[in-house]
């Protein structure tokens, strides 16, 4: 098993296009989760809505820049959408209705019914040439050894982690902001917030609109490094995965999300390394196949979001008596 | 005179010489990238309006009309005979005037299937035969989430790794009946241990995993979370030790429609409504009537409360474990029986079940059961008016709807929903 | 015992009997749980700026009322006014802002914010609290003036010490102050105190009691649960007994612990309490 090789493979995962887009998309849900409480299950939806939006504006002739902006219309809307109706209801309730959400709008993008518009099953692809044809980044590859990316790559990474950075900032002027502060006191009590005269409803509505948002920008930014939109892509999972971590990198902290999708998919990755290197090294015989190994992961991964839930809530770095995981 | 004997033994030579000329396709019912063969269908052959052949399509799909010599035919696809929901993806291809096969010629002829509705069916048929069809859904789905609503109602877990004792019932089955590394038993044999094993491992999660996290105080939210992690890590397992392939049991895969009433049904549509009717009645029973019935009732409502009266929580959680367990592997086994045995088919589901707890109220059997029905028949009926491919929403649509007017579900408590 | 405030001297002890300046007008109030009752008022009036306390055995429906009138619990039936404006039907936190306030039985501090922020939070037209507010307005003057005010309410309260140290990190006793401290800071009108008293140790149960007369003092009404007779006799202008959901009793302390009706309801739930 070459070890340097799935140390430099998991090291360029951990900083790769899908840590940055799933950074991104866990600092919305960390808005929502981590410092409102809202149970999202459905955050993925989010995602969804905000890459098609993009996807389906360009296929029909408009620009990237309006793409962007009918991805995070439709981010608001879905928001709404969502909200209005659950926002009173229990945890357990709005879990089970964001999930059931997210879900209708994955059937519905690969629809026949919807698929003048989505392209159905087939999706949509190549819908992020102008955003490649700005990328000032000379051809080449860049980087030392094999921990290398090529200018296409290097421009997405670019442009993503600034996004990042730039979502962190953001969210954390407003927590610092008397707003962020009735936000964090609605997560410690929702009936003390309104014998003082906070609107609850309307700020966990406001709370789940930017959070999506977020995760809008989160889904179009792989998106347009895949350049392809896929709705099968958009499974349950991927919220699950943002869920993940959120929690491992605490949640209810400003960087928490960064630092989680980081070390996520640098273990995500190192661990499909070792795996594949076992593999071929024969230590599973003949029960498992390449296929087999993959999906094992996903199983590794599941327990592992068993055992953080259950034994560090509070995240790899935050302390316990610090976090009091709602019990309500 | 000396020309029929001929013409026989020149038939009957290519005929066992294999080089005969035939028609020939395989039915695929196509939605997305699934393809899943259709069993069942008539295809008849004729030429010049005489028959040539009739047949049907077996349970890969596949059907064969042997023609006696090279020439130009008529093909036609019997579109009374498609399954539910299954129609030509264009129905003006369904007769094929001018197909010519030549001399050794095995010619393929495809149609096209996909999601849709066949208008040619008669009224009554039709929606009887969709009631009928919503009604087995329901006693799958009534099945599979009492378990779910039970054990909420216990210990106010919702657990979104129920779907996987549906999953695990049908695959264990597998094992026993189609897995030819198991001991090949007849599903109603296989059946037995599949679903006790499935009730066991319900007690193993329950003292290994949930009393333990319910000791530490573990919340609400750490609680759903740790079952997602289960879901997934349950389904993936299966999905490396089953694989992706849908497969079916080896008994009652492929029935041939029976007449009933009017309405074209097959048998085990029939046997699981019934047999699902007989459980039902069986658990609902067992609730009012026995003392541990009553008392997993109260502690469902109230167990602190329960607790007090000298109930003994713990032992009335796991047997709920164990119940609910062992009717969703039940439920499983049933869903396989009616499709197949594949590895997210009770996540598939789940979506279902959630509709059906919460249309009948979470933390109440009887609310399962309702709900189970009522989505089933819903959601099979809702094709008459909407594509098939938004079934799943419907289901989802009501969920949605029931959250918000009237959330404790039709036979819930107001007080509950917080 | 306090000599009766100047504004209630002539009143009759009767239940439901009308105040010659109301703050708070409840009529036909009735809240039921199922069969129970819980709640059947008639009629209530309390008196602008005095210190009413609400008494009655366990059950009696004072914490029901409190959820009523504050917006969170909705009645079947009835309707009240704070200061002639109705309340029937409006939100809880919008009856908050309206000027009523309430605290609850189980402090409800909010544990990982700091004091000084549970006060700050609390603190009326903050521009900065509105997402608008927060992102484009320059909201920083006005939470130096609530810092300020938030300050010189703690130093009142004993808590100015503690303002940087997390709310859960407090004592029970210090949290009931905080909870008191807090809801001045949203400048209500009325203020209704869920058992205030309740598991505090003598020392911090004079200190508040003389915050609820300083309350008072300052033109604030204060309406509060209580079960020690004590606390009663020693600061309420006026008493109220519910009992089974309705008022059976009602007038100067004194009046009301002699009451048959009011000692009838509390002899076998409560032991030796009036005299």
């Amino acid at each position: 098993m070459d070890v340097v090789t799935i140390l430099v493979d998991a090291g360029r995962a951990a900083i790769g296009v899908p840590a940055a887009g799933y950074a991104l998309s866990a600092i919305g849900l960390n808005l929502q989760f981590g410092y409102t409480g809202l149970l999202n299950f459905g955050h993925v939806g989010f995602m969804l809505v905000g890459a098609y939006g993009l996807a389906i504006t360009v296929d029909r002739g408009g620009s990237m820049v309006l793409g962007l902006v009918v991805g995070i219309a439709l981010a608001v809307v879905l928001a709404l959408l969502m909200g209005i109706p659950t926002m009173r209801l229990r945890a357990d309730y709005l879990a089970i209705v964001t999930i059931a959400a997210g879900e209708i709008l994955r059937l519905l993008a690969r629809s026949t019914f919807a698929a003048p518009l989505t392209k159905g099953i087939f999706g949509i692809q190549r819908f992020a040439n102008d955003f490649f044809a700005i990328n000032p980044i000379p051809n080449g590859k860049y980087g030392v050894g094999t921990f290398r990316f090529d200018q296409r790559t290097l421009w997405v990474l670019l442009v993503g982690w600034s996004f990042v950075i730039g979502a962190v900032l953001f969210v954390r002027r407003l927590l610092r902001s008397p707003w962020g502060r009735v936000i964090r006191a609605i997560r410690e009590d929702e009936d003390a917030a309104r014998s003082l005269g906070k609107n609850v409803f309307g700020y966990k509505l406001q709370s789940l609109i930017i959070g999506g948002t977020i995760g809008a920008l989160a889904g179009m930014l792989l998106a347009i490094d895949q350049q392809n939109v896929n709705p099968d892509a958009f499974i349950p999972l991927l919220t699950f995965y943002a869920f993940t971590i959120v929690i491992i990198g605490g949640p209810g902290t400003l960087w928490g999300p960064v630092i989680g999708a980081v070390i996520f998919w640098f273990l995500f990755e190192l661990l499909g390394g070792i795996m594949a290197g076992a593999l071929a090294e024969g230590w599973f015989g003949d029960l498992l196949d390449a296929t087999d190994v993959a999906q094992l992961r996903f199983a590794l991964f599941g327990v592992g979001l068993m055992w953080l839930m259950a034994k560090r809530p509070q995240g790899l770095f935050g302390s316990r008596t610090e976090m009091l995981i709602d019990a309500r | 005179m000396l020309a029929a004997p001929l013409l026989v033994v020149l038939l009957a030579g290519t005929a066992l010489s294999g080089e005969g000329s035939s028609i020939t396709g395989t039915l695929e019912y196509i939605e997305g990238t699934t393809r899943t063969p259709v069993p069942g269908v008539t295809i008849i052959v004729t030429r010049d309006s005489a028959p040539v052949g009739t047949v049907v399509s077996d349970e890969t799909g596949h059907w064969e009309v042997p023609v006696p010599e090279p020439g130009v035919y008529q093909v036609e696809l019997d579109v009374d005979t498609l399954p539910e929901g299954v129609a030509l993806s264009d129905p003006d291809r369904g007769v094929l005037p001018a197909v010519e096969v030549r001399a050794g010629q095995q010619k393929v002829i495809r149609f096209a299937l996909g999601p849709g509705t066949t208008s040619s069916v008669a009224w009554w048929p039709r929606v009887s035969g969709l009631f009928l069809v919503g009604l087995k859904l329901g006693a799958i789905i009534a099945l599979s989430s009492i378990g779910l609503s039970l054990i909420f109602g216990v210990t106010r877990l919702v657990n979104f790794a129920h779907g996987e004792l549906v999953t695990l019932g049908a695959v264990l089955a597998f094992f026993f009946n189609a897995s030819p590394l198991g001991p090949g038993w007849h599903l109603l044999i296989a059946a037995v241990p599949a679903i006790v094993l499935c009730a066991g491992f319900g007690a193993v999660q329950e003292l290994a995993l949930w009393r333990r996290l319910r000791r530490n105080h573990a919340g609400l939210i750490s609680l759903i979370v740790v079952s997602i992690g289960l879901s997934i890590a349950l389904r993936y397992l299966i999905l490396v030790l089953f694989s992706g392939l849908p497969r079916p049991f080896t008994d009652y895969a492929v029935q041939t429609n029976i007449e009933f009433l009017g309405i074209s049904t097959v048998p085990k549509n029939l046997v699981i409504i019934g047999l699902t009717a007989v459980v039902l009645t069986v658990v609902g029973l067992f609730l009012q009537r026995t003392r541990l019935g009553t008392a997993m009732r109260a502690v469902a409502d109230d167990s602190d409360l329960a607790e007090s009266s000298g109930i003994d929580v713990r032992r009335v959680i796991l047997v709920t474990w164990i119940m609910g367990a062992g009717l969703a592997g039940l439920g499983g086994v049933m869903f396989g029986v009616s499709e197949q045995v594949q590895w997210d088919m009770g996540f598939k589901l789940l979506l279902l079940i959630f509709a059906a707890v919460i249309l009948g109220g979470l933390g109440t059997a009887f609310g399962a059961m309702l709900g189970g029905f009522v989505i089933g028949i819903s959601v099979e009926m809702s094709t008459l008016w909407v594509p098939v491919e938004f079934k799943t929403a419907i289901a989802l649509g009501i969920l949605i709807t029931m959250l918000l007017v009237r959330p404790q579900g039709l036979l819930g408590l107001k007080e509950r929903i917080g | 015992m306090p000599a009766e405030p100047r504004s209630l001297r002539g009143v009759p002890a009767e239940p439901g009997v009308a105040k010659p300046d109301p703050v708070l007008v409840v009529d036909g109030v009735r809240r039921y749980f199922g069969g129970l009752r819980a709640v059947e008022i008639d009629h209530l009036e309390i008196q602008r700026g005095t210190i009413t306390s609400l008494i009655g055995p366990n059950g009696a429906g004072k914490t029901t009322l409190f959820n009523v009138l504050s917006g969170f619990d909705l009645p079947q039936q009835g309707h009240w006014h704070l200061n002639g404006g109705p309340l029937v039907g409006i939100s809880a936190f919008r009856v908050a802002r309206l000027g009523l306030v309430r605290t609850f039985q189980l402090t409800r501090s909010l544990a990982r914010l700091t004091v000084l922020e549970n006060m700050l939070v609390a603190a009326k037209a903050q521009i900065g609290e509105s997402l608008r507010g927060a992102l484009f307005r320059r909201w920083r003057p006005l939470e130096e003036a609530n810092t300020t005010r938030a300050l010189q309410t703690l130093e009142r309260f004993g808590l100015s010490h503690m303002t940087g140290d997390y709310a859960g990190s407090l004592s029970g006793g210090q949290r009931k102050l905080l909870e008191m401290a807090r809801a001045l800071m949203v400048e209500p009108a009325v203020v209704m105190l869920d058992e205030p008293t309740a598991g505090v140790n003598p020392a911090l149960k004079q200190s508040l009691l003389i915050h609820i007369k300083n309350l008072r003092d300052t033109g604030v009404t204060v309406v509060f649960i209580e079960h020690d007779m004590d606390v009663v006799r020693e600061i309420s202008d006026w008493v109220v007994c519910m009992s089974e959901g309705a008022v059976i009793a009602e007038g100067p302390s004194a009046e009301v612990a002699r009451n048959p009706a009011v000692i009838d309801a509390y002899l076998g739930t409560h032991h030796g309490v009036i005299s």
